[in-house]
């Protein structure tokens, strides 16, 4: 079995500096140092499951470079490059480039104009790639990637603005199976993950809104934000172990488990085929 | 009621659009926002990983409303199939078009802009398309300006014909960004729209004189005018009764004719034959072939038709109705014309012009008996305007189609049985 790499970036300059979703409030803010405590805990979880982590330099006046999900889209040793509907997030975008030219990957980007914003809102679950647009991400730009890729895409609209990237309410757990919440989808959307994928565990809205979707997979171990539990039954009930890491602090920013992280070697969901 | 100007886009959507139901989502984006497509292509992918695609034509009632709708099909990845302005030179002289000019057809044409589509003006066959832009916007020095700048005012285009072209206009050139939008096809109701212009003497007239009356009555009732071409077999079949019953009936606003129509029209209120022969006897005159020649000098000598009604020298026909009822008409000369009269425009030039300033808001045409004038029409009229064509030689009517004229129903049948059943259903309360 190949061994998961995952990328995650400390969060060193992590808070809420500006409100570009509904969970933002500058007002608010974040601790430090419990946020530190918390991203601590899910890379020590991660290592433990036996996941090399590769970690990226922390950028000052970049609170969000932590996301790593949102740098872009890997598909083997091709890191196609988000393009950030926020021009605060824009910034990040020379440091993800930086860090994936020089370690190997050929850095793509998608055509001028199309809001992209990588695994964040793109997920293998099986062959088929999952695409959420509408909110963050062109459709335009996923059925781009279809045809650059060869790939099957399925652009689904995400209509809800609390989920307002695909990975904060829908997560590949194997090819053929997933955790969704319907709620986020419309009617169309719904319709083509339920035709789509055989396997699926619905996510009650009390616990999507905790970002119970936004998990990291590793194997048969699922790591979810904590208070999941009526998707930790389910999970054991179709063969997972979830493990819970209190992360609340970076659902202030709106992200949790899967917005830290990013698989470079390919979700075990994914099969990109020969 | 005059059909309402629809505003069209062709979008094309491409991907796994079956799967994803982006299709059909589409469809139900247009629909629900008031629009109406038509799917003009669509391939499907033969493997699962192969993309399909589709390309739909988005119809609206009002540009705010397409707009709208193409704004929502944009965010499930539609994209506009012509993303480019219309090009266009700048002419280099008076009277002939830039090279690879665009040549028109008779069909509404719209040409893009500054990112809309605008209709062109005057539809005309065989012509060029000239856009009027304030100079602001003009590219410079004739180079092709793909880039028209939004001017303040908004931008025109027309037909222009290639005699009045002159030296600095701006003219459409090649393709791009240039659409032509053929009649519907759809809703075939009436016999405009089903029947072709296959000619054919053995169609039953009964129908057809029935069909062209009730559209001629739509034609009214849309506030429309109706054009009426004719040439002298009108007058020799004894028809001008006919005639003069269409323009008291108030379905004549336009007449097309030659020096020959009004010369022998004229000779009948004059002298009572036409050609020489006695209309109510059909027996020719003693020097009767004289007659036409005579007519034409008396009316020369008083100055023209007006004058001649005005000191009631002529005092019936065609001409004397539509003087009467200030009916406007245009007498276009030919080589082999006597006299000619003097309201005869033997300038083909000045009476292309003067017709083309004619047949505005005209939405049905009549032509009876002439080739020569009934096929000058057709080339002027719009794809939109209705023709009936009325010959006793089908070679007339299949002329007036290859030329480019397919909206012509065609009847093959002398003119005076079919104008005096015409007046009847006309007439008729029940041919709606």
């Amino acid at each position: 079995m190949k061994t998961p790499r995952i990328l995650m970036c400390p969060p060193d300059y992590y808070d809420i500096e500006y409100e570009i979703n509904p969970w933002m409030s500058r007002a608010r803010g974040a601790a430090p140092e419990r946020a530190r405590q918390q991203w601590r805990t899910l890379h020590d979880t991660l290592v433990q499951l036996g996941v090399v982590v590769e970690l990226m330099t922390p950028q000052p006046g970049l609170p969000d470079l932590v996301f790593t999900a949102n740098a872009g889209l890997i598909f083997g040793n091709r890191f196609f490059s988000s393009r950030f509907a926020h021009p605060e997030r824009q910034r990040e975008t020379p440091h993800f480039d930086g860090w994936f030219a020089e370690h190997g990957f050929n850095v793509e980007s998608l055509p001028a104009g199309v809001y992209f914003e990588g695994a964040g809102d793109a997920l293998f679950c099986g062959a088929i790639l999952y695409a959420g647009y509408r909110i963050r991400s062109h459709a335009a730009g996923h059925i781009h990637l279809g045809n650059v890729l060869q790939r099957m895409v399925l652009p689904v609209e995400l209509v809800d603005k609390r989920f307002y990237h695909l990975d904060t309410c829908f997560c590949p757990l194997a090819p053929g199976e997933a955790i969704y919440f319907p709620g986020a989808f419309d009617r169309y959307g719904r319709t083509v993950i339920e035709k789509h994928i055989p396997k699926l565990i619905a996510v009650v809205e009390k616990e999507a809104e905790r970002f119970a979707c936004n998990a990291v997979v590793v194997g048969k171990q699922v790591i979810v934000n904590a208070g999941s539990d009526q998707l930790a039954a389910d999970l054991r009930a179709a063969g997972y172990e979830c493990l819970a890491v209190e992360l609340d602090e970076f659902i202030k920013a709106g992200g949790s488990a899967k917005c830290l992280t990013l698989r470079l070697d390919g979700e075990d969901a994914a099969d990109w085929g020969a | 009621m005059p059909k309402a100007k629809s505003f069209v886009e062709e979008i094309e959507l491409q991907g796994h659009i079956i799967d994803s139901l982006l299709l059909p989502k589409v469809l139900d984006e247009i629909l629900t926002r008031g629009g109406s497509y038509v799917i003009k292509e669509i391939k499907l992918g033969k493997r699962q990983v192969d993309p399909s695609r589709a390309r739909i034509e988005i119809k609206a009632d009002a540009h705010e409303q397409l707009n709208d709708i193409l704004r929502a099909v944009h965010e499930h990845g539609a994209v506009s199939t012509t993303p480019r302005d219309c090009e266009y030179e700048l002419a280099d002289m008076n009277g002939a078009f830039p090279e690879h000019f665009y040549s028109t057809t008779n069909y509404r044409t719209q040409v893009r802009i500054a990112k809309d589509w605008i209709d062109v003006d005057d539809q005309e066959m065989d012509c060029g398309i000239v856009i009027d832009i304030p100079l602001a916007g003009r590219a410079s020095d004739g180079l092709r300006g793909p880039s028209l700048a939004r001017p303040a005012n908004e931008p025109r285009a027309r037909c222009i014909a290639m005699v009045h072209v002159k030296k600095g206009d701006p003219i459409v050139v090649g393709h791009q960004g240039v659409r032509v939008l053929p009649a519907e096809t759809t809703a075939r109701q009436s016999l405009f729209e089903f029947m072709s212009s296959a000619v054919s003497s053995e169609k039953p007239k009964g129908v057809t004189v029935r069909e062209i009356a009730a559209t001629m009555k739509r034609t009214k009732a849309a506030g429309e005018k109706i054009l009426a071409v004719l040439g002298p077999a009108v007058v020799h079949t004894g028809s001008v009764e006919h005639i003069c019953e269409l323009i008291k009936l108030g379905f004549l606003d336009v007449l097309f004719a030659g020096n020959a129509l009004a010369t022998h029209d004229i000779e009948q209120a004059l002298y009572g034959t036409s050609l020489g022969v006695w209309l109510d006897r059909g027996l020719p005159a003693e020097e009767g072939h004289e007659h036409h020649l005579r007519a034409i000098n008396t009316i020369r000598r008083l100055g023209g038709i007006q004058n001649a009604v005005d000191k009631s020298i002529l005092k019936s026909g065609i001409m004397y109705e539509c003087i009467q009822h200030k009916i406007p008409f245009v007498l276009a000369g030919s080589i082999r014309d006597d006299g000619p009269l003097p309201e005869v425009v033997t300038d083909v030039l000045v009476a292309q012009d003067l017709m083309r300033e004619k047949i505005k808001g005209v939405g049905f045409c009549l032509m009876t008996a002439t080739m020569l004038h009934s096929i000058a029409t057709g080339n002027l009229l719009p794809a939109a305007v209705k023709v009936a064509c009325v010959d006793i030689n089908p070679a007339t009517v299949t002329k007036l189609a290859d030329r480019g004229s397919h909206q012509t129903v065609g009847v093959v049948t002398d003119a005076e049985p079919f104008l005096r059943a015409l007046v009847m259903e006309l007439k008729s309360p029940l041919a709606v």
